[in-house]
């Protein structure tokens, strides 16, 4: 079986969305003729030349507002913002403009663009470049958020999301970009399915991106203790697939949402929150797993201690659950 | 005042041979802006129009004279103070006041209102809430508009200016060789606050030209400065794909919105601006040219006739009913 590498994914789901249809292009800071500070877009400007993939200056506010113009007026723009933590300088274009056009409009035209973006913590970026700005946008209607865990979902997603038309920010965990995994089975993986990564009957963890893994190495090592967990992926957490999770819910009446990020104003308390108002019968626990309320460290000693990973993931179901899981 | 002469003179290309008559209907598009905001005016205070409303009353050879250089297909984007912008553009009077109203008629059925409509068919991308919104949304359509042998025009106010927007999307707009026309509607206020205070320099034209962007300051008031500097802006735009900026020097006759009464602003200086009022600039200047009297009232009659079969009708439209409105989120 052929291996696909993270970062190649998303350079090979760009290549073939813009081989597809003449109205994508891709631009942003260093994406062309550097290939990407992540090496993710490398080659795409000689294959495709200056017209369609460019570099443009360090201008998030006039990145994002000429992606929305072109989107509304017969292009289909994907752009890079190097990191999340830079989301808030494009925030009014991608709220105020993209998000709204289609509604305000009376669907005179839809907004089909992309926002890509390197997030997460673990690589000792310190506070400015190691945030996931997703749930800064979770509550604005019109706005998809994609986040992938594999290569094979990085590929399918990205290419669903530039042939969405609707704004779609795209978020890459760091930590993902050299991981490799098999091939897509599938061209497209849709938006707003959420998938079930691990079967288990004792406890559901929810997670994304860099925490789907983590959550499949707790299982891992708390199947040795006799729990069975089932992992579930969201791929997206705008639109949020509850219904995966409620089925998964009533069938192990626990649940611990796993979020790289503080819990105030998180998606896995909101989660928490749907699935407990439909489904409060089936429940017999259900809690969330998050960094505290701080900004991300820098030192490595704290900066591991700051993050849900896999450790800290099966030390809170143990102490959640105790000897009482059976 | 102005500190611009009028640039209709020696360089002005192609507007000086025109038949008076081209300029009747320019006038006639001044007009309609200026009857149709008054009757706004009217519906506001009578509990019509919500929310409050941006009055451009003062401004009109700007959005008219810049829309009369472009193609039907080119695109603008306009300001929350739109509504000069969307009449000058080509939007129905009746569709606009119906979406003032917040009727289903609306050119937005209803969901946008005064300050944020759209109207796509037209070439308006939109009228943009959040100041410096309509450059952004202009550079965009620019780089679409490069494909497609089209112009994409941004107007905005002398406050934008001093927004990020206007840095970012200049620079990126020259860097890039955009088609693209800024256009400022320099209004000597930002809200309620001088803009000699608020901004550094001096000229705002000056900062287009520190980008090596071809610059320039129009009298604002006088259509046929406004359009020969914009007819210049337009072919550089066309044929060679390089942008400029205008910065075009008007005064709003009302204040910044509905909720101010403008009691900041010197009375001799209104007075002054006033008795330069680009509708009777434009009047005289017909009258001078040969225009009859008779014509003009004529075309003054008709456009108000106009605006009034309009308001009445958009006043007769339905709202949108809740039950039936099919919101989607989402572009299928």
């Amino acid at each position: 079986m052929s291996v696909l590498e993270f970062r190649t994914a998303i350079r090979d789901a760009i290549a073939e969305e813009l081989e597809r249809d003449p109205a994508v292009v891709f631009f942003g800071e260093d994406v062309a003729a550097a290939g990407g500070v992540f090496k993710a877009t490398p080659e795409l400007h000689e294959r495709f030349g200056g017209e369609r993939v460019f570099d443009t200056p360090i201008s998030e506010l006039a990145l994002a507002g000429a992606a929305f113009g072109a989107a509304v007026t017969g292009l289909r723009p994907v752009i890079e913002i190097m990191f999340g933590d830079f989301m808030g300088l494009p925030m009014d274009s991608l709220v105020n403009q993209a998000a709204k056009y289609w509604y305000i409009s009376s669907e005179q035209a839809s907004v089909p663009l992309v926002v890509r973006s390197a997030v997460g913590g673990g690589g000792r970026f310190g506070a400015m470049h190691s945030q996931t700005h997703g749930t800064w946008f979770q509550g604005v209607p019109g706005i998809k958020v994609a986040c992938p865990s594999s290569p094979a979902d990085a590929k399918g997603l990205l290419k669903a999301a530039i042939r969405d038309d609707n704004p779609v920010l795209f978020l890459e965990h760091k930590r993902l970009y050299s991981l490799k995994g098999p091939e897509p089975e599938r061209e497209l993986v849709p938006l707003g399915k959420a998938t079930v990564v691990r079967e288990g009957g004792d406890l559901t963890l929810v997670s994304v991106m860099k925490g789907v893994g983590d959550s499949l190495a707790a299982a891992d090592e708390l199947a040795a203790d006799g729990v069975e967990v089932e992992v579930v992926d969201l791929r997206t957490l705008r639109p949020l697939d509850a219904e995966t999770v409620l089925e998964s819910v009533a069938k192990t009446n626990r649940l611990l949402a796993v979020e790289e990020g503080p819990r105030t104003g998180g998606w896995a308390s909101g989660l928490l929150g749907a699935v407990a108002e439909e489904a409060l019968e089936d429940l017999d626990d259900l809690w969330t797993l998050t960094t505290p309320e701080t900004p991300i460290p820098y030192s490595p000693s704290l900066e591991d201690d700051h993050l849900p990973v896999a450790g800290a993931i099966a030390a809170s179901v143990r102490d959640r659950l105790g000897a009482g899981v059976r | 005042m102005p500190r611009a002469q009028s640039v209709s003179a020696p360089g002005a290309r192609g507007a000086e041979e025109e038949a008076p008559t081209a300029y009747l209907g320019r006038y006639g598009r001044m007009l309609l802006i200026r009857l149709f905001e008054a009757e706004m005016h009217k519906l506001f205070l009578q509990g019509h129009i919500h929310g409050t409303t941006h009055l451009s009353s003062g401004q009109e050879a700007v959005p008219v004279g810049v829309c009369s250089a472009l193609r039907e297909d080119d695109y603008v984007a306009g300001t929350y103070r739109g509504h000069g912008h969307a009449l000058a553009k080509g939007t129905d009077p009746e569709a606009l006041a119906a979406e003032m109203l917040g009727r289903a008629t609306g050119v937005c059925g209803g969901r946008a209102g005064s300050m944020n409509v759209i109207d796509l068919e037209h070439g308006l991308v939109g009228c943009f809430g959040i100041v410096g919104g309509s450059i952004a949304a202009t550079t965009g359509a620019a780089l679409s508009a490069a494909r497609q042998g089209r112009v994409a025009a941004a107007f905005f106010g002398d406050g934008a200016a001093n927004q990020g927007y206007f840095h970012e999307c200049l620079n990126f707009a020259q860097v890039l060789s955009l088609p693209a026309v800024f256009v400022c509607e320099n209004n000597f206020y930002g809200e309620f606050t001088p803009m000699a205070t608020v901004t550094a320099g001096g000229e705002i034209a000056e900062r287009g030209a520190s980008y090596g962007m071809p610059s320039r300051v129009v009298d604002g008031n006088d259509l046929w400065a406004v359009r020969a500097a914009a007819q210049e802006a337009v072919e550089r735009a066309r044929s060679g794909g390089r942008p400029t900026l205008l910065e075009c020097e008007t005064y709003r006759h009302y204040g910044h919105s509905k909720s101010d009464p403008a009691t900041y602003r010197p009375e001799e200086e209104v007075e002054r601006w006033l008795a330069r009022d680009p509708l009777t600039v434009a009047r005289g200047r017909l009258l001078d040219l040969g225009v009859g009297e008779g014509q003009l009232v004529a075309l003054e009659e008709e456009t108000q006739a106009g605006i009034d079969a309009a308001v009445a009708a958009a006043l007769a439209a339905p709202f949108p009913d809740p039950e039936q409105d099919r919101a989607r989120e989402f572009a299928p």
